[in-house]
């Protein structure tokens, strides 16, 4: 099994070599974007060293202070105690602006990776074939660009930061306490010992938990979402009663994991206070009998009890670290392999032009397979010239979709070329392609924002008065002006209330707006009303009349427009003729038409 | 993010204009809070004991330094340090029991919020949910619970220990020297006033970046859902445009929140660091003229670093209280909508059912459609007979879908009324009315469960017979091929379908509730012919013992009917069998036109076969 690209994401059995290249693509791709911020990284690590060195002077000074400043002051001498605090003032000055620089540097930084990092996953998803987003589903690769890189920038945005600022200032702590008084230095380092076990028992056991907890929170968030989304339905089946209980369940398993994942805080947190206080015990206790026999000034210990008491501060958002880490790393490897996948459709190396296409597709021994032994079309020729209006029919599953996506480059042929006016799909630029060749399918995805912007979508250049003419042909016009706000009218806001029939319909302005010289309808009538398909005929046949249409239906009244008729049997054009013969023969075509017109009696 | 935004601000019927004080608004929330205050004050009472030990430590320091260390008495060290110890546990020890007490019972506040939240929703009219995004609906049943449980457990909590906790450690303070408590008093106050704008600041910024990100989401969401489209069109500059927008908007905001979390810290650190710098002054100066002792210079820096937490806290304490407040606002925006559909107070009941259905001058608007436009549907009279199969057709937009739904009561009538075996369905429990009747959508809802549990919606306790009866009328087959057949978890956490195939397992639905009357929108638009055309045949049989209401766009869907109703601007202008209304209804001719007009043209394609 590989482990290339999405494949085994799955799985969570990787062998050691598995892992490894796991590891080494994510590795990879996070040094690819953090080189271009190399010299950033080290004037931000040497801004947090100095920020975080300034903070941890305060009790030294202290010490200072009321060890030396004070019998000097008592002797009549100001000097020592102006200089230790106006020291002390310097040092909160620049301790406070390098730590507010170094928040707002390494914002930038983490922003920049997060913005760079979108935007690879954003355009490589966008680049991959329709054959890669239907396998690998649209659910995953909204996740791999939403919650796996929020998952970094959370690691980025406080994981990082409290790291490497926890870390440098129990760091600086334990050297100022050891050049202090070296003795509180290393009953410090006794502390680690149970607060390593203590952190590693948190983490061990908080890992686990927030997985439970996000595992709940996301079951209940799909429950509730389902639930408003299909109210109608929940209304309808009477369902409020079992929903109240279902959703009381699962309420009830989230407090609980909840309520678990505080818990742990709540033995953790204490936990870090107490092993601090009994340090702080401990310290006073071994440098108090030092400061009565002499041998330890009186400030020095004090210095020693705030630096010990402050030790710990950090220890819980640090603790947190491990956390975030492991999801970042898990979400990383993904973001790697779907970056790791090649685009089985890629754009020309070399685009040939096409500025005015007539319409011609020729198609010369193409074969298409997913696999060697899933041959979907076998090999076969065929031509389509301009003008024509082609009706594809054939049952489910005998490849009318597959032809018209190869038409349409969606996928690329196994074997053999599909030309547009003798160009090589493969070798067309695309601005030229998606101007020429242009697909509805059964499926009208309108994007939100105005009807008006999605007709748009079509033809960006176009003018208002275009977009009207377009709506009109289509007999869209009068559902638009009736709407709350007309062409203003936000499509995909709830209480837009635009039927299925009427999407379809802004679907086909867009297509009509675009003015292809190949325009391929994918079952694009399904959902509407016999007036406006045939208004929708109507406009095929005026408005496109001499450019190239392909029809796939499975209402036999479309193909009445057809010129030409190809019927598809298990990936193979079986028949292929004008209406009129098809009918007056005996073959499938024949067949159907005739059941077709006895269910119309 | 207009939409959110718009949404956001929807003016609430229910909602009255006046702003209450933030002590009552949040106070609205105590009926949910009452069994958990106890411990709540328990908690209280740890937390208290916990900032009040924590200031004692410095008091054992002091005598320590006054007394024995400056005698040079080691003797004295063992016991102090035992004490501070002993003090050190309790410290612990009360945090702990503060967490124990407020922790559990804060996390039931929030599940009985939640609970009485979604019960709420299930009960408003369809009409609330089409004004509220579910977007907006979910961060009120998330994010602002949580904020108000949090509130509970610590917030409160907090607010009122630490207040305490500093009044007594500043009296201890001021009672050492009244000139070093007064400096680090006074520098405390521009923390709890920074503190707090920040938080006020940081706060319109943190949900600025949220919608911002709910932006960019939708715009990855987009990409990807529509990804045929643009393909098809090589719209891909458009997107990558949008979506760069969005994400550097994002970038922005997120440096900006950066600068106001950088603006925060400068202050938490300049600004008792320059308080012990001057306490440092003055206390050597107090010292050194021996108005003050060194044990209490020493306890001084010991008490003020014990405070620095809660004098730092009080800001985001407060405005963390303002959320609270606003998240309680919130929740109580939705308690409080009106619910205008609901069962009757002397609810009747049908006593014998024969499944009659009838429009009696119905009349309907949306809430939103403009002055000056008709009723959607304006004054509807229909019957549909016991056991008749009525179709419904009329142009994309004519209202055929707001008409079926009107039936069971999803939108209530705004005139007239509809009546069920000649009993108003207002005058019904919604229960018994949706148990007479069921329904299949056009957009075929599935929830994330079993494919049995999707059928048996309706009727839970349905025999294993009834439900492979649905299927099969239905042609719905395949889910005998599925992964795990009937048990297979289709919907959203599941195996995904395609839109014929939900469209089956809905109608299947309907059908499996065996209601007395059947109301159908367009239930058959994504089969292709040779399905429609079995599901047609299957249909048929249930159909002849059941009221039937379908809405149909083709010649095919109509045959199943004993008679048609054609809608035309809102109102029935025709009903009768599909030819006599071809021969009357210039507008059903129109609008069905298909029979005749497919004969002519074939009659045309034949002469020119045979020329």
């Amino acid at each position: 099994m590989s482990v290339y690209g999405v494949q085994g994401e799955e799985r969570n059995d990787f062998t050691k070599k598995e892992s490894r290249q796991i590891r080494s693509r994510s590795l990879a791709l996070l040094g690819s974007l953090m080189r271009p911020l190399r010299v950033r990284v080290i004037w931000m690590s040497i801004v947090v060293i100095v920020a975080v060195g300034a903070q941890v002077a305060g009790p030294a000074l202290i010490a200072v202070g009321i060890d030396r400043g004070l019998p000097a002051v008592v002797a009549g001498d100001w000097a020592p105690l102006y200089v230790i605090v106006i020291a002390y003032l310097v040092t909160g000055v620049v301790g406070a602006v390098f730590i507010a620089q170094y928040t707002v540097m390494s914002a930038r930084i983490s922003q920049a990776i997060l913005i760079d990092l979108r935007k690879r996953v954003f355009l490589h998803t966008q680049r991959l074939s329709l054959e890669f987003h239907e396998k690998y589903t649209s659910g995953r690769i909204i996740s791999r660009q939403t919650s796996d890189l929020d998952a970094i920038r959370e690691l980025l945005d406080s994981g990082i930061n409290s790291l490497i600022q926890g870390f440098l200032y129990m760091l600086f702590i334990a050297v100022a306490l050891f050049s202090l008084d070296w003795v509180s230095g290393v009953v410090l380092f006794g502390s680690l010992v149970p607060l390593w076990i203590l952190t590693r028992w948190f983490q061990l056991r908080s890992q686990t938990m927030f997985r439970q907890s996000r595992v709940a929170s996301a079951r209940l968030i799909v429950s509730f979402v389902e639930t408003m989304t299909g109210i109608r339905a929940v209304k309808a089946f009477r369902k409020q009663k079992r929903n109240q209980a279902e959703f009381g369940a699962q309420v009830e398993a989230y407090r609980k994991v909840n309520n678990d994942v505080i818990q742990l805080f709540g033995i953790f947190d204490p936990g870090l206070v107490l092993i601090g206080n009994v340090t702080v015990a401990v310290v006073l206790l071994v440098g108090g009998f030092r400061v009565a026999e002499g041998q330890l000034e009186i400030g020095a210990l004090l210095a020693a009890l705030l630096y010990t008491r402050r030790f710990f501060d950090p220890m819980e958002e640090m603790a947190m670290f491990y956390n975030s880490y492991q999801s970042a790393a898990a979400a990383l490897e993904k973001i790697s392999g779907v970056l790791e996948e090649k685009p089985s459709v890629p754009d020309p190396v070399d685009p040939v032009d096409l500025w005015e296409a007539k319409g011609n597709l020729c198609f010369k021994g193409v074969e298409f397979a997913y696999a060697a032994d899933r041959v979907i079309l076998p090999k076969f020729d065929l031509s389509m010239t301009a003008g024509q209006t082609i009706a594809l029919v054939g049952s489910t599953g005998a490849g009318k979709s597959t032809l018209a996506k190869l038409m349409s480059r969606f996928y690329d042929p196994t074997e053999g070329s599909i030309t547009l006016d003798g160009v090589d799909l493969r070798k067309l630029h695309p601005k030229d392609l998606r101007r020429a060749i242009v697909m509805v399918t059964q499926e009208s995805y309108l994007f939100s924002g105005t009807v008006a912007d999605n007709v748009w979508i079509g033809d960006p250049e176009a003018t208002f008065d275009d977009v009207v003419r377009a709506t009109k042909a289509v007999g869209a016009h009068e559902f638009i002006e009736a709407l709350p706000h007309g062409y203003d009218t936000e499509v995909n806001k709830r209480g837009g209330r635009v039927s299925a029939g009427q999407r379809q319909l802004i679907s086909f302005a867009r297509a009509f707006l675009a003015n292809p010289a190949v325009l391929i309808l994918d079952e694009a009538t399904s959902s509407l009303d016999i007036p406006s398909e045939r208004l929708v005929q109507e406009a095929l046949q005026t408005l496109l009349a001499d450019r190239t249409a392909v029809i796939i239906a499975h209402r036999l009244s479309t193909v009445a427009i057809a010129d030409r008729v190809l019927v598809m049997e298990h990936g193979k054009v079986v028949e292929d003729g004008t209406p009129e013969e098809l009918i007056s023969g005996t073959g499938r075509f024949a067949k159907l038409h005739a059941a077709w017109r006895d269910s119309l009696v | 993010m207009s939409a959110t935004i718009q949404a956001e601000h929807l003016p609430e019927p229910g909602v009255p204009p006046k702003k209450p004080s933030t002590f009552r608004a949040i106070m609205r929330v105590y009926p949910y809070a009452k069994p958990a205050m106890p411990r709540i004050y328990m908690g209280m009472i740890a937390a208290l004991l916990a900032g009040l030990v924590a200031l004692a430590i410095p008091l054992v320091l002091q005598q320590l330094v006054d007394g024995p260390l400056s005698k040079g008495d080691p003797g004295q060290v063992w016991p102090a340090a035992l004490a501070v110890l002993g003090l050190g546990i309790v410290e612990a020890v009360m945090i702990a029991l503060r967490r124990w007490f407020v922790l559990t019972p804060g996390t039931h506040i929030e599940a009985r919020m939640r609970n009485s939240l979604y019960n709420r929703l299930q009960a408003l009219p369809v009409a609330f949910h089409d004004r509220w995004q579910s977007g907006q609906l979910l961060s009120r049943a998330i994010s602002d619970l949580s904020l108000i449980r949090r509130w509970f457990s610590f917030g409160i909590v907090l607010l009122v220990v630490n207040l305490i906790t500093i009044m007594v450690g500043f009296g201890i303070l001021l009672s050492w020297s009244w000139i070093l408590g007064l400096v680090f008093i006074v520098c405390s106050i521009p923390l709890w006033i920074y503190g707090y704008v920040f938080e006020e600041k940081y706060s319109t910024i943190a949900r600025r970046s949220q919608d911002q990100a709910g932006d960019l989401a939708t715009a990855v969401e987009e990409s990807v859902h529509g990804i045929r489209v643009l393909k098809a069109f090589g719209r891909g500059k458009h997107a990558l445009k949008n979506f760069t927008t969005r994400a550097e908007d994002l970038q922005g905001t997120e440096i900006e929140k950066a600068k106001a979390i950088a603006g925060i810290w400068l202050w938490l650190v300049l600004v008792p660091d320059v308080a012990f710098a001057l306490c440092l002054f003055g206390g050597v100066w107090l010292a050194s003229v021996g108005e003050l002792s060194v044990g209490e210079l020493f306890a001084f820096f010991a008490t003020a670093a014990v405070l620095r937490w809660p004098v730092e806290s009080i800001g985001f304490l407060l405005s963390m209280t303002f959320d609270t407040r606003t998240a309680a606002d919130r929740f109580f925006e939705v308690l409080d909508a009106e619910n205008t559909i609901v069962d009757p107070l002397q609810p009747k009941t049908i006593v014998d059912p024969r499944g009659e259905l009838r429009f009696k001058d119905v009349h309907f608007r949306y809430q939103d459609s403009p002055t000056g436009v008709p009723d959607l549907i304006n004054g509807v009279d229909l019957t549909i007979r016991p056991g008749e199969t009525m179709a419904l057709v009329g142009l994309t937009g004519s209202g055929k879908t707001t008409l079926v739904s009107l039936a069971t009561r999803i939108y209530d009538v705004t005139g007239g009324a509809v009546l069920v075996d000649g009993v108003d369905a207002r005058d019904l429990t919604l229960d018994e009315l949706r148990t007479h009747l069921a329904m299949a959508f056009e957009d075929a809802t599935l929830f994330s469960t079993s494919v049995r549990e999707n059928v048996l919606l309706g009727r839970p306790d349905a025999r294993e017979e009834d439900l492979l009866e649905a299927l099969a009328i239905a042609q719905a087959d395949f889910v005998h091929e599925l992964p795990d057949g009937l048990d297979t978890v289709v919907g959203e956490e599941g195996m995904s379908l395609s839109g014929g195939q939900r469209q089956r397992l809905a109608l299947a639905r309907a059908v499996a509730a065996r209601p007395r009357i059947l109301v159908l929108d367009d239930p058959l638009s994504a089969l292709d012919v040779d399905t429609e055309a079995l599901v047609e045949a299957a249909l048929r049989r249930v159909l002849a013992t059941t009221t039937a209401l379908i809405v149909a766009h083709r010649p095919s869907t109509v045959m199943l009917a004993d008679r048609v109703a054609l809608l035309e601007a809102g109102r029935i202008t025709a009903v009768g069998t599909h030819s006599e209304l071809l021969a009357t209804s210039a507008h059903y001719a129109f609008v069905i036109s298909s029979l005749e007009d497919e004969n002519r043209r074939e009659t045309r394609m034949r002469t020119e076969v045979e020329l």
